[in-house]
């Protein structure tokens, strides 16, 4: 596949340069030419005027060129010293001199206006925390340059400014700062220049002052390719079609045939704007009032992997026609919850019921009789075999039930049929029953995962981060998806680590901190700073302000 | 009471050595990532390339052999775990069946079903003064093995945590990935890791027929190799915590040997087989007793796969 088309793009000294683009644009493919891990099939790499062929990292590196990648590379049982110097060990007499290293921590932390404690292993961090050792990493290495991929997609709104107090911090002492984003509205607070790239290749080029959110987002996708099969935009030409990435979901409703017994245009109205829908719920005509509750919990407390308290006394309720968030920054017991929730983990005490039925560390069959989906987090892990075919993945969990079974054998063209049917609805590609799922993209495997769940209609859906790892247009279909559940009746609970995300499709959130509920927010009242405050503890009188 | 407590010390101390190196190389391997449940086969072929080579060289020069053999079989794990990534439980207990048909081979067509001829012993130090003092006597007249065995771990121990090296050996067997990012070489980090792992069981297994007994025995070495495996998860994958697991497992075993031959009595009333089991028995119940507790590696038994970034 071809990633780059003659794409190009220059740097300059001291700069805060964004790269810009949709999923697949070629951003990341083309940070990693410059870091040596891809070799350009033409084209060449010049560094102050000199062509360079850069074969790997480590040449990068002595060129001055470092990444922070988005997955971090950090070896969580070492220390922050002991990440930092790895591979280029400070040593005294031949062995290993931790003074000097923890020394150099500290120096760079000094340098750059940051706190880090070289002796806490790197797991007791938090992700920002994690990143600025990235950092300091980098620089230790002699890294003049620094490549940050979608370096804010896991931090707090908090965790972000400070990351960009460190960039402006890092330009001002000479060092070039390049971003990877998604993120518009930040990429014009911080940058100093935008690159934009569109199918592998730098389409524009201009400065945060003179554009704006809209603009950026146009050059991102005109002319994309639209995915939407013809028919659905005709029929319906949503509002601001010309961002296929619009929350408002154009491009995720299902076609007639399948279409739920309510009004879909009823989903989101046409106040809604780019990524962030703040509109009031939209007042469709037979909605269900989120009135009955469907999933009621109570002082539930439960551990983590590692034995030690994940859930210290979790309360709170989901009913029947609402979508409910549990936004934290990663490691404050969100997963835990869901695990809980989902039969993955028992629990120590509280109690938790699904639709008046008072459980007891029920099993995950239990709750599927009760009406449970899940789409968990890790698609390969969790919701598929993936080397089993897509109509076989389609029937896990109801495999003993028709259409997929008649009595104990399998009905294959059941199964074949349903399967098909449900690749239509939910625009699988390729649209072939008998495809291997590994052999699917992130996105069109998640909508499998989605398409199942959705087709035994349950009364409760735990999503955890739903839309991770997909593209704009493929997020709008799953965001669209939950609201239609919603507007179903369905009670939903999604789990995310985009805040973004929660604020664009929940109907009220939970802060969780340390395995405790830090509040509770209705939509009317949402507030990306209040929220980051409360997912860095600060506690809150649950639904006072105003 | 003295005297039989003096047996127990110096009963163990004779035959720790071999559970400390081999546990000490299952720590060096399984800290790098790579599961080395082959320790017993590597044991094995150290024990009988020591016993047959001190045949015609003197006994230190077998031992080196034995230390050879047990690295030439890690070689083996190492090409078949790093090179081609293969299923690390599945080729260690591949070369432990390897070891033990080879061994009973070789001895039945070379010499007898039940073991070599025997070889001259390792020399046995007496430590002058020590040996006249009650209790502390014990601690003489030991091979140089012993008291390699003594200090070995604590070489170890600081290597591991104090020296660049032991850090790289650590990131490897964590994250790969992290330390290939950094231009370290997991591949050769991690060889060196599992020939040195051979290297200490082999040198375990010399123990065994140069040192505790003087010859070769068809059985050898009789379940030690995964005793080893459990002194190390017992220690929590650190030297000095598998110093002491295979210490406490040695113990075990001069207790069977002392209940036999100071209580002749008790032989009668428990079967002997029972007193045979004694130590594996106990190293099952501290294995039940500590449970899962996570302190491996976390990259133990994956094998690196540079493109799977």
């Amino acid at each position: 596949m071809q990633a780059l088309d003659d794409a190009s793009l220059e740097i300059r000294d001291g700069e805060r340069l964004a790269v810009v683009g949709e999923n697949g644009a070629g951003k990341t493919s083309l940070m990693n030419v410059l870091y040596g891990l891809y070799q350009p099939d033409r084209g060449e790499v010049r560094i102050g005027g000199e062509a360079v062929r850069l074969k790997s990292p480590k040449e990068a590196l002595a060129r001055g060129i470092g990444m922070v990648h988005q997955h971090f590379m950090l070896v969580p049982s070492l220390t922050v010293a002991e990440n930092v110097v790895l591979g280029k060990e400070p040593a005294r007499h031949g062995l290993f001199d931790l003074r000097a290293a923890n020394e150099h921590v500290l120096a760079t932390c000094r340098r750059f206006g940051f706190a880090l404690d070289p002796e806490a292993p790197v797991e007791s961090l938090s992700v920002g925390s994690q990143q600025k050792v990235e950092i300091v990493k980098a620089l230790h290495r002699g890294a003049r340059t620094l490549i940050l991929d979608e370096p804010t997609a896991v931090l707090t709104p908090q965790e972000a400014d400070e990351l960009f107090a460190v960039a402006r911090q890092l330009t001002a002492a000479g060092h070039t700062v390049i971003f990877i984003s998604h993120k518009l509205k930040e990429v014009l607070a911080i940058a100093t220049r935008i690159a934009v790239m569109r199918r592998g290749a730098v389409v524009a080029d201009v400065a945060p002052g003179a554009t704006s959110v809209k603009e950026l987002a146009e050059l991102m996708v005109r002319a994309s390719p639209t995915p939407l099969s013809p028919s659905r935009v005709e029929r319906e030409p949503p509002p601001g079609a010309q961002l296929p990435f619009s929350p408002s979901g154009a491009g995720g409703e299902p076609p007639p045939a399948t279409r739920p017994p309510f009004s879909p245009s009823g989903v989101e109205g046409p106040s809604t704007s780019l990524r962030h829908a703040r509109g009031e719920r939209s007042s469709g005509s037979d909605q269900v009032e989120p009135r009955t509750p469907v999933l009621e919990v109570t002082d539930l407390t439960a551990r983590g992997s590692r034995g030690r308290p994940a859930l210290q006394g979790v309360s709170l309720t989901v009913a029947a026609g609402e979508i409910v968030g549990l936004a934290g920054v990663d490691g404050n017991g969100q997963r835990e919850l869901a695990e809980v929730l989902t039969g993955l983990r028992p629990y120590d005490a509280g109690t938790f019921s699904l639709g008046g039925t008072v459980l007891c560390n029920p099993s995950p069959a239990a709750l599927r009789q009760l009406g449970l989906a899940h789409v968990p987090e890790d698609r390969l892990k969790r919701a598929v075999v993936g080397p089993m075919s897509v109509e076989e993945n389609v029937t896990l969990g109801r495999q003993h039930l028709p259409p997929f079974a008649r009595g104990a054998r399998i009905d294959f063209a059941g199964r074949r049929e349903r399967a098909a049917r449900l690749i239509a609805d939910y625009d699988v590609r390729p649209p072939d029953p008998t495809a291997r799922m590994v052999e699917l993209s992130g996105g069109n495997q998640q909508k499998v995962v989605v398409a199942r769940e959705l087709d035994a209609t349950p009364r409760l859906l735990v999503a955890v981060q739903p839309t991770r790892g997909l593209d704009v247009q493929a997020v709008a279909q799953v965001h669209a998806r939950l609201r239609a559940e919603r507007n179903r009746g369905c009670a939903v609970l999604v789990v995310s680590l985009d805040l973004d995300e929660l604020l664009a499709v929940c109907d009220r959130l939970y802060v969780f901190f340390e395995g405790r509920v830090a509040g509770e927010i209705a939509r009317a009242r949402f507030d990306e700073r209040f929220i980051g405050r409360l997912m860095l503890g600060a506690r809150a009188e649950t639904d006072t302000r105003d | 009471m003295l005297s039989v407590l003096e047996a127990l010390v110096f009963s163990t101390l004779d035959y720790a050595p071999a559970l400390v190196f081999a546990a000490l190389g299952a720590v060096l391997s399984e800290r790098s990532g790579v599961v080395n449940v082959g320790v017993e086969g590597m044991m094995r072929a150290g024990a009988f390339a020591a016993a047959v080579a001190s045949l015609a060289v003197p006994t230190p020069l077998g031992v080196v052999c034995g230390m050879a053999a047990g690295a030439a079989l890690a070689a083996v794990h190492g090409y078949l775990c790093i090179r081609w990534r293969s299923d690390q439980v599945v080729s260690g207990m591949a070369l432990n069946l390897v070891a033990l048909a080879g061994g009973t081979f070789l001895l039945e067509a070379l010499w007898s079903p039940t073991g070599t001829p025997p070889i001259e012993q390792l020399h046995r130090w007496v430590l002058p003064g020590l040996d006249q003092v009650p209790l502390l006597r014990a601690l003489s007249g030991h091979s140089s093995l012993t008291y390699l065995a003594a200090v070995l771990p604590f070489l170890f121990h600081f290597a591991l945590f104090r020296t660049p090296v032991g850090l790289r050996v650590r990131a490897v067997g964590e994250k790969p990935a992290a330390a290939a990012t950094l231009g370290l070489s997991v591949p050769a980090l991690r060889y060196g890791c599992v020939v040195g792992s051979g290297l200490l069981a082999g040198l375990g297994g010399a123990a065994l027929s140069t040192s505790t007994l003087d010859r070769f025995e068809h059985h050898m070495p009789a379940g030690l190799g995964f005793m080893a495996v459990a002194a190390m998860v017992f220690g929590r994958w650190t030297p000095l915590g598998a110093f002491g697991a295979a210490a406490f497992f040695a113990l075990g075993n001069a207790l069977r040997i002392g209940l036999a031959s100071s209580a002749p009595g008790l032989v009668e009333v428990i079967p002997q087989g029972f007193l045979l089991t004694l130590p594996y028995a106990l190293t099952l119940l501290v294995l039940a007793a500590q449970g899962k507790k996570g302190a491996a590696p976390a990259a133990l038994g994956t094998p690196y796969q540079p493109e799977a970034r």
